[in-house]
Parts: C-alpha cells; sequence; structure tokens
C-alpha cells in the first residue's frame, strides 16, 4: 500500500490523508447500474460473467441508480431511450460516474448517418468520464476504461477544482488560438 | 395443395375478376393485386375456405411508392394444412390511406398493422389498438416514407450530429 504514510503495525492504525482514503474507498468498489441497450451489454454481461469476473475490482451490479456509482452506457441509445438515460443519471447521488461503451453510444455508431432514431452520442445528454471504442468493444477494453476511470478517481480532491485536468486542456486551446490570432 | 394460379382462380369464381388481379414478374412470387375495400372478406374467404385454409399471416408489411404517389400493404399468407403459400397487395393513394383491418381475421395483424402505420402511415379502419408501436407517440412523420425528413429535435434532443 503504497499511499500509507505511515503503519503502526501494533495498533492497527493507518494515518493518511482523508482526500486518498475517500479516492481509495471509491475506485475499489466501483458499483454499476444494472442495465445493457444493446448487443453491447452482451460484452459487458461476459465481463461480468467468470472469465472476465468485475467482481475481483470491486465492480459489482447494482439494481437501483440510487445506489449505484457509475452507469455503463452499453448499446445504442435510440431518442425514446435518451431521456430515460437522462432520468437515471439524475437519479444517481454523486460522485457518479459515467462510462460510454462501444461506438453507438460514443457516437452513434453504425447508425450515425441514417439512424433516425438514434441519438448521435449519449454525451449530448449527459456528462461522460470514459470512453471505450469498439463494435462492440472487446471485455479487456471496457476493464481498460474502467482502470482508467479509476486513475481519474485516484487524482481526485474533495476542495479543487473537479476538472482541473479539463480546464487545463481548455486553457492551452484557447492559448494556442490566441496565438493565431 | 394449390399452386397461386389455383388459388386466384378460386377466388376469382367466388369475388368475379372486378377487384382482384393476378400479377407476375420474371423474378419473385406471384401476388394477387385486391381493392382495398375488398381486402377484409376476401381475407376471410381464404382462411375459411376448406381447400385453402390459410390459417397463417406470415407477414404485413407496408410500402411507399413515391412516383405513384401511393402507399401499399403485402400480405403473406401461408396455409400449414394444406402447405401453399400467396401474397396478397393493396394499393391506395397518398392522401386518403385507408385499408381496412384483417386484425379479425389473423391477430397476428395487430402488432403488424400498428407497424405499417408507424413506419409507412396507412391507416388500417377498425384497427382496436391503433397506435404506433416502435417510435413513441409524440414522434412525427413516418420514417419509412421515400420524403421523409427528420425532425430536428426530439423533446429538445438533437436528432442529428
Ligand atoms: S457499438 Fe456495435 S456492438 Fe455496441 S451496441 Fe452499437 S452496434 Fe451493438
Amino acid at each position: 500500500m503504497g499511499m500509507l504514510d505511515k503503519k503502526y503495525h501494533d495498533s492497527n492504525i493507518i494515518i493518511v490523508s482523508l482526500e486518498k482514503a475517500l479516492n481509495w474507498a471509491r475506485k475499489n468498489s466501483l458499483w454499476y447500474e444494472q442495465f445493457g441497450l444493446a448487443c453491447c451489454a452482451i460484452e459487458m454481461m461476459a465481463t461480468a460473467a467468470s472469465r472476465y469476473d468485475f467482481d475481483r475490482f470491486g465492480i459489482l451490479p447494482r439494481s437501483s441508480p440510487r445506489q449505484a456509482d457509475v452507469m455503463i452506457v452499453a448499446g445504442t441509445v435510440t431518442l425514446k431511450m435518451a431521456s430515460r438515460i437522462e432520468r437515471l443519471y439524475e437519479q444517481m447521488s454523486e460522485p457518479r460516474y459515467v462510462i460510454s461503451m462501444g461506438s453507438c453510444s460514443n457516437c452513434g455508431g453504425p447508425y450515425w448517418e441514417h439512424g433516425y432514431h438514434v441519438l448521435k452520442g449519449v454525451d449530448k445528454v449527459i456528462p461522460v468520464d470514459v470512453y471505450v471504442p469498439g463494435c462492440p468493444p472487446r471485455p479487456e477494453a471496457l476493464l481498460e476504461g474502467f482502470l482508467k476511470l479509476q486513475e481519474k478517481i485516484t487524482g481526485e480532491t474533495i476542495i479543487g477544482e473537479k476538472d482541473k485536468d479539463l480546464e487545463a486542456v481548455k486553457a492551452e486551446i484557447i492559448d494556442s488560438n490566441k496565438d493565431e490570432d | 395443395m394449390k399452386t397461386p394460379e389455383e388459388i386466384f382462380e378460386h377466388l376469382t369464381s367466388q369475388f368475379g375478376e372486378d377487384e382482384l388481379s393476378f400479377e407476375s414478374r420474371d423474378i419473385g412470387q406471384p401476388w394477387i393485386a385486391v381493392q382495398a375495400s375488398k381486402i377484409r372478406e376476401v381475407s376471410k374467404f381464404l382462411r375459411d375456405e376448406p381447400d385453402l385454409l390459410f390459417n397463417t399471416l406470415m407477414c404485413l408489411s407496408g410500402v411507399h411508392y413515391p412516383k405513384e404517389e401511393e402507399l401499399g400493404v403485402a400480405y403473406h399468407l401461408n396455409s400449414t394444412r394444406h402447405n401453399h403459400s400467396i401474397a396478397l397487395k393493396v394499393r391506395v393513394p397518398e392522401n386518403e390511406p385507408n385499408v381496412p383491418s384483417v386484425e379479425s381475421i389473423w391477430k397476428t395483424a395487430n402488432w403488424h398493422e400498428r407497424e405499417a402505420w408507424d413506419m409507412t402511415g396507412v391507416v388500417f379502419d377498425d384497427h382496436p389498438n391503433h397506435k404506433r408501436i416502435l417510435l413513441p407517440e409524440d414522434w412525427e412523420g413516418h420514417p419509412l416514407r421515400k420524403d421523409y425528413v427528420q425532425q430536428e429535435f426530439y423533446q429538445g434532443i438533437p436528432t442529428g450530429e
């Protein structure tokens, strides 16, 4: 446990900053909302089943959005479903995270041009933390998505700005635009 | 077991040739074109006549013919008793797309007719539950029409990129 500053073997006391302890707890118990939307959901189920076994990372399905920390948008988000997704997201308690799994929920996938009924990217209705590409992504890819999310959670602070990295990137872009002017 | 030609002859002996015609092309299955107003009687006859016994409606589809400004419905029937099959087709003008429902004859038609209404806009008279089946109720237009223009927003959500 590299995060621990000190270990007191005799009395079982560990000293660690609150932030780190919280992040550590959060990233190792990512409970996800149990729902799937299309073919990607099959792959998500495979990831949860014995061969790939999500469980060993503390990733368990929950049937209620109130108990879930992360939403895996696994599959095609139709316009009919989009408002439901939004509602489910609103029902989750913070901190909440979203993994967009597969091309469909990233950008509309095979339906991006002629699919009149498909939302062209779930990020049009809810904020997304990690995008997992593929049609469908293999279980390894989804697992990597979760590892990326864990990385992201590790860097979170209680008092700092939430999307520090994002802000930095934005600032960079603005700066480079200025140079061009 | 009867060939499509024999089935057609059987039908004309009952209904005459005014409202029915036999059509075939070089490729594909032949079909019987039926006047929309007659479709229910013809269907009932096809189902109940001992020599025909079309007890299964395999498929019912809506079609749009943009050049003729017409809508169509295709019925694919099969008899599990006699092991023969036939296709019926009905055409109606776009501005008055009413076809009598065959739901009372084959229950299968219930959802199929709702789908045809949803996708192409054919109106089925006397259907017990005539509403969209796949798209939400407040959707605009019928997507499988060739002249369909997608709405830009659905409930404030952009439908395009
Ligand atoms: S991205 Fe591919 S596999 Fe996943 S839901 Fe869409 S079509 Fe299915």
